[in-house]
């Protein structure tokens, strides 16, 4: 029927040419999240052992395990949770349930947009000026987790206000027209069908509080420590920290050592978010609306 | 959506739309004039009872939530100028601290505050990296957006998003290592650490939000508007160039500004792979220094309250301020197209 003029066939190579060099592109940004696992992996696999993971530091840091390092982590993101995961989701009820829509709301939507995207360094700044000098808690996991909260609280609000936004007006409009408060729909509509979204929420958090460095440099993270933090005013160290010291700050460290780390520190950090886009993959299968 | 009347409890009328980011229900509107008659012969509508006052109190505890946002970012620039205040009303020099290349607050006896090289640092490493990422995103934006279907997208989608979820002091790691040996086996320099190094580890950073704000924003263009230049015989190329871009370029340009704000301010990754030379730069070969990176590498060598101390702080006023005008700005243009567009 259709005899292809030379101008149909010049256009549809041209969208085949761009729709390949567009692919391309792609591709050429997303490999490096293979080759660098792909190298940590060849570089670091020899260094891991039970060992590796459940000893100190020796001979000034270039040898020995990552144990300290790996505890501290935990301490550092569990308490940053406690601290960020309350506040996050009481703002995002706040904006998605009961804000207006006027100019305080913007203004709470604005500082959102800004803590997200204030560099790391100043949020280091203003944990050393708010929380170590300011409010005496000294360089300590108490000072570095409270400035990570503050850091990552944006994750937690979008990531929560969003899967409350995706609950259908009309299953509110029901449990109203029942008599139920505001606060009654949100408990037993809203939320449980929003559980998983914000689970997904934390679990991003997780993983964005364990990789951070610069917040934590100054604040209550330290270069090594011999023992294991004993409660929230303890200093310690950190898996990102410890990464850029051996890395940048001690001479004569093995090759493979870094490497090492790094693979623990970027095996956690993946971990959580495939966790977290997982867990989204199979919420959204299993949605009926 | 028509306008809803709908009474969730006592008297407060919700309205406005679910979609997008506006909330969901209105807050308790101003006091009905009836309330206080209603409230004695319609008890029931007009309720003062426990399940009331519980969610006058949630009501109240998650504003506290909406409000520590406010809080904490206004907390962020008292305290960064608190500490810097000394520095800023007394020492500075402003034609020595945007003049001058010369950072050298160590000396004893005339210490120099000169920020010019810094900032030529910041800048160059950053501008490299958009000059890297932007096509890159914006391409991938595309791909991703108008062409990938499927298993295909999805997949795109959660590489770009584990991109993203890389530490910056393992990226500082690779441009440490891996970068730095490829720059010095195929340009035959004597340093790998240096604009390139930076700026490329930089741009595959910031790539991955660029990305995914701009097919946010190619989404966003509806349908009608492709499917009224398809009928016209558009094959989907030019669907794209004619209709489609010009109907996003807004939110493409407030992709590319939230990518020049994360560049900007990096600090582990910049800190580890520019090299650490206080310089400004002519080639791509030159190391540099950022000002996130002089920050995070002096600060642990100061007193606290020394003139040194106070000049970090007022580096990272100068960061809060640029970050601040960047991320404004890329809302407001973002904002902008959804508005125009509805």
């Amino acid at each position: 029927m259709f005899e292809a003029t030379a101008l149909n066939r010049r256009n549809v190579q041209v969208e085949w040419l761009f729709k390949v060099l567009f692919l391309l592109m792609t591709v050429i940004l997303v490999i490096p999240v293979v080759l660098i696992m792909g190298v940590l992996v060849v570089k670091g696999h020899g260094v891991l052992s039970w060992e590796f993971l459940t000893t100190s530091p020796s001979s000034g840091m270039t040898a020995g395990g990552i144990l300290p390092a790996l505890v501290g982590t935990l301490w550092l993101v569990g308490v940053a949770l406690v601290a960020s995961v309350p506040l996050g989701i009481g703002a995002a009820i706040y904006l998605s349930e009961y804000a207006p829509d006027n100019w305080f709301t913007r203004a709470i939507n604005l500082a959102i947009i800004n803590l997200a995207g204030v560099p790391s360094i100043v949020h280091a700044l203003f944990g050393l000026g708010a929380f170590v000098l300011f409010f005496r808690f000294g360089t300590s996991i108490l000072a570095a987790s409270l400035t990570l909260a503050v850091m990552t609280l944006p994750v937690v609000i979008v990531a929560t206000r969003e899967s409350l936004q995706a609950v259908p007006r009309a299953f509110r409009e029901a449990c109203w027209n029942m008599g139920a408060t505001r606060w009654q729909t949100i408990r037993s509509v809203v939320l449980p069908n929003a559980i998983s979204g914000i689970l997904t929420g934390v679990i991003l958090e997780v993983s964005r509080t364990a990789g951070e460095t610069a917040p934590i440099m100054f604040t209550g993270a330290a270069f090594f420590l011999p023992f294991l933090p004993q409660s929230v005013f303890d200093q310690t160290m950190a898996m990102s920290l410890h990464l850029f010291v051996i890395s940048t700050q001690v001479p004569g460290v093995p090759e493979e050592l870094p490497y090492g780390v790094a693979l623990v520190l970027i095996s956690m950090v993946l971990a959580m978010n495939a966790l977290s886009i997982a867990f989204r993959m199979y919420v959204r299968g299993k949605k009926k609306w | 959506m028509p306008p809803e009347e709908a009474r969730p409890g006592t008297g407060a009328s919700p309205s406005g739309s679910m979609m997008g980011s506006s909330p969901v229900p209105q807050a308790p509107g101003p006091a009905s004039p009836f309330r206080s008659r209603a409230r004695s012969r319609h008890g029931d509508l007009h309720r003062r009872d426990w399940a009331w006052y519980q969610d006058k109190a949630v009501a109240g505890v998650v504003l506290l939530g909406g409000v520590s946002a406010i809080v904490f970012i206004l907390g962020i620039f008292l305290f960064i100028t608190r500490e810097g205040m000394g520095f800023l009303l007394h020492t500075i020099d402003f034609r020595e601290f945007f003049g001058s290349p010369a950072w050298r607050p160590t000396f004893e006896r005339s210490p120099t505050y000169g920020a010019l090289a810094l900032i030529a640092g910041t800048a160059s490493v950053t501008g490299l990296a958009m000059v890297v990422s932007v096509p890159f995103s914006l391409g991938a934006a595309i791909f991703i957006g108008e062409f990938a279907t499927g298993k295909v997208r999805e997949t795109l989608k959660v590489l770009i998003e584990l991109l993203a979820a890389i530490p910056s002091v393992v990226w500082g790691f690779i441009g440490l290592t891996l970068m730095n040996r490829l720059i010095i086996q195929l340009f035959d320099v004597p340093v790998g650490l240096n604009v390139l190094n930076a700026g490329i580890i930089l741009g595959l950073m910031a790539a991955p939000i660029m990305t995914t704000i701009a097919e946010d924003a190619l989404k966003a263009v509806p349908d009608t508007y492709r499917e009224a230049a398809e009928a016209m015989g558009a094959t989907r190329w030019q669907v794209i160039v004619m209709v489609v871009l010009p109907a996003a370029k807004n939110g493409l340009l407030g992709a590319v500004l939230l990518g020049v704000g994360r560049g900007f301010g990096e600090t582990m990754a910049v800190l580890m792979a520019s090299g650490h030379a206080i310089h400004i730069p002519t080639s791509v070969f030159d190391s540099v220094r950022a000002l996130t990176a002089t920050i995070a590498a002096e600060l642990g060598e100061t007193a606290v309250g020394s003139d040194h101390y106070q000049a970090l702080f007022t580096l990272g006023i100068l960061l809060f301020v640029v970050t601040f005008i960047i991320n404004l700005t890329a809302d407001l243009v973002v904002r902008g197209v959804r508005k125009g567009n509805r």
